[in-house]
């Protein structure tokens, strides 16, 4: 009995949100990882994409509500996702065309890439500021719980309550699906494999005839994709909030640099690394361990090996660990 | 031609009004937009009746009339520096209600109003670091200490039966006063706190924070947080993975804006925010109505409070400069004299004028105590079927 408690404690504030919370990293530094593989540079506009694919899904459900429209138990952004998909594609390949297209002509160093993401991320966060404003936005809707510790307690009898939230279910299946769209696309379709060819050798691939403009365009609405689909999970599961998205980009980027920049299967390996780390590290297992313990070891202490305020120091930690040991991340990706 | 006309007579208009009675301009200096931004409306509703009411009644310094400009304090210290600034160099106030928040008054009161020797009355400003602050005499506050709400809310969870707590607060100068001051009450009192916990406005999610606070355990959860802020954000969390449900929500907690969102889910949750069930508050809700704003959210009454204190001591000042009617704040708040309630505004202004001591009551009971600051009644609020209602006074 005091084993189950344990482990529905721990289920309840550590497995559990920290899958949801993995699943939306891996989904963000998948796009990043993309980016990266196939053209090159590291995008610091990344959180602020997901936070317009986010605006733009918040302001098309809030249409839809207002019309009567919901999916019933489901929230109804998951039938805006698809326009704000569409909006963000217009807005990356927009950028691509303004911005980046003109520094590949002049076949510029990365760290130029760089630089220039890091104008358009001040661009993108004035554009979502500007057009929601910098509050929290709550849109989701429907059954918020799938079961809630209330009724898990009653159903079980346990003393130990355990929640799962609809926003926490949708997160995992949505990002699986996601995945499995992504990888049977670069592996099986004709485009997808293009672009691996484009990743892995450029000039072998513009040999063979590949069209390095239309891997480029095919690159950006996956991003778009993945960007969205990562955004508005988090607004779901958490809040909105564009400062919040931003700040995203620390985790974000480390989960695909220990993953191993440039490979997918690393950046999913890498988003749950971040999100298991973060939030264990800063767990208080006081409770977990007086269940398991005999009688009579309660600690004193909270058994909290960092404070809560600490959090993005988490990530930083792992960051510079894999970099100093591993450059090129764990599964083997491109050095930085 | 025409415009010459037109100019001679807007200049006559002008020097006419200026002849028959003084202006005179008081700051509204509140936090409008940030963490607190659901309360200030209702305070600045408050002050600008008290102003009002003053300028119809037409006895301030033989008919003066009293227009407020707003200020935004936002709850933050650089910006409510700045909004002071321009209240005092632009606007040229004669005194200034505010601002909202501790963080946001203590910065513009040692920056600005200090320097510049203008009066400040805050009506909200609860963090005790005000109490100790050298302020020349200047500056005075309707709201009480929270080393006062401290003891008064240690008191309300043990009453009801409640003997450990855990108790999370906003990382600021509000937030640090109030749990400090709590948390050696309730131990005082015999009480247990399991953890203190800190915790950042603005975050998107509280589920750490709160997994923390649940592994120290504990009978109820006590959010001294702010309403628009984190608060929300860690009951949300605490509900969501069962680890409390019944919260303690001191005063920048209680609000509508915490039953629309959570509605019956924290049936049975508390707290209390300054306010009494003296015949002042009943009239001056009343006025509010007839206004047309609810005169019961929080600190609205105060604010009404901290503009009428400023207006009657310029009567008996005889002058709206602020170095010359600071020192008599405390006379017209404190007995002895004609008992003053809200509505009666311009009676209090016709005694001063005929030399008789007044003592304002107000809508809050007003008794300024120690450097200037209420002694501090407070309304008991529960959370009944998804409504805020008051169960009583302490």
């Amino acid at each position: 009995m005091d084993l189950l408690n344990a482990l529905v404690v721990l289920m309840n504030f550590v497995i559990v949100p920290a899958t949801a919370y993995g699943a939306q990293l891996a989904l963000g530094a998948l796009g990043v990882t993309l980016i990266y593989g196939i053209l090159r540079f590291s995008n610091f506009a990344h959180g602020d994409t997901m936070a317009f694919g986010a605006m733009v899904t918040i302001l098309v459900t809030w249409g839809l509500q207002g019309a009567g429209i919901t999916l019933g138990p489901l929230p109804t952004a998951l039938l805006a996702l698809p326009v704000g998909i569409a909006a963000t594609g217009l807005l990356l390949v927009g950028t691509d065309r303004v911005v980046y297209r003109f520094y590949r002509r002049q076949k510029a160093k990365p760290v130029i890439y760089v630089i220039a993401s890091l104008g358009v991320m001040f661009i993108m966060n004035g554009i979502v500021r500007f057009i929601i404003g910098v509050d929290d936005q709550r849109f989701s809707d429907g059954e918020r719980f799938i079961i809630s510790a209330r009724t898990f307690r009653e159903i079980t009898g346990l003393e130990e309550g355990l929640a799962f939230r609809t926003s926490q279910a949708i997160t995992i299946v949505v990002a699986l699906i996601a995945v499995a769209l992504l990888f049977w696309f670069l592996n099986r379709t004709r485009t997808g494999k293009s672009m691996r060819a484009f990743s892995d050798n450029e000039d072998l691939a513009l040999l063979s005839g590949i069209n390095p403009e239309r891997v480029v365009l095919v690159t950006w609405l996956l991003v778009a994709a993945l960007a969205t689909t990562a955004g508005v999970l988090y607004g779901l599961d958490k809040s909105f909030k564009p400062f919040t998205y931003f700040q995203l980009l620390l985790p974000i980027f480390a989960a695909a640099i220990v993953g191993g920049l440039g490979n997918p299967l690393g950046a999913i390996l890498g988003g749950f690394i971040i999100a298991f780390s973060e939030i264990s590290v800063t767990y208080a297992f006081r409770k977990v361990v007086e269940y398991i313990g005999p009688e009579g070891w309660e600690p004193d202490g909270l058994l909290q090996l960092l404070s809560t305020d600490y959090k993005f120091a988490v990530s930083f930690g792992i960051l510079l660990i894999v970099l100093l040991l591993r450059p090129t991340g764990i599964m083997k990706g491109k050095s930085v | 031609m025409k415009k010459f006309l037109l100019a001679s007579v807007a200049t006559a208009a002008l020097s006419g009004a200026a002849f028959a009675q003084e202006s005179i301009t008081l700051g509204v200096l509140l936090g409008f937009t940030g963490p607190a931004e659901s309360l200030a409306p209702g305070m600045a509703d408050g002050a600008e009746l008290a102003m009002a009411e003053v300028t119809t009644s037409d006895a301030l310094l033989g008919g003066a009339s009293v227009t407020s400009v707003r200020g935004d304090s936002a709850c933050d210290a650089a910006l409510s520096v700045a909004a002071a600034e321009r209240l005092i160099t632009a606007d040229s106030v004669n005194g200034i209600v505010g601002a909202l928040c501790s963080g946001a008054t203590i910065p513009a009161l040692t920056n600005v109003a200090i320097p510049n020797g203008m009066v400040m009355v805050s009506p909200s400003a609860t963090s005790p670091a005000l109490s100790t602050l050298e302020d020349n005499g200047i500056f005075f506050r309707t709201a009480p200490s929270d080393a006062r709400q401290g003891v008064v809310m240690a008191e309300n969870i043990l009453d009801r039966g409640f003997d450990t707590v855990a108790l999370t607060y906003t990382n600021n100068d509000y937030g640090r006063g109030l749990a400090d001051s709590f948390a050696a009450a309730f131990a005082e009192l015999g009480g247990t706190v399991t953890l203190v916990a800190a915790h950042e406005d603005g975050r998107a999610d509280y589920s750490a924070e709160v997994g923390s606070l649940a592994a120290a355990g504990g009978d109820v959860l006590v959010v001294a947080g702010y309403i628009d802020q984190g608060g929300p954000g860690i009951i949300r969390a605490a509900l969501d993975t069962g680890a409390f449900d019944t919260f303690v929500l001191p005063d920048g907690m209680v609000g509508n804006a915490i039953t629309d969102r959570f509605g019956t889910e924290i049936n049975g949750s508390f707290g209390q925010f300054p306010g009494t069930d003296s015949e002042g508050a009943a009239i001056y809700f009343g006025l509010a109505e007839a206004a047309g704003f609810d005169g019961t959210s929080a600190f609205s009454a105060e604010a009404y409070d901290a503009a009428a204190l400023i207006m009657l001591a310029m009567q008996v000042a005889g002058s709206s400069a602020p170095r010359d009617y600071a020192q008599h704040i405390m006379d017209v708040a404190n007995a002895p004299g004609e008992p003053i309630l809200p509505g009666e505004l311009g009676r209090a202004l016709e005694l001063i004028a005929a030399g008789t001591d007044i003592d304002y009551i107000g809508a809050t009971a007003v008794e300024l105590i120690g450097g200037g600051e209420s002694s501090g009644a407070y309304r008991e609020i529960e959370i009944i079927d998804g409504a805020v209602q008051t169960v009583g006074f302490r």
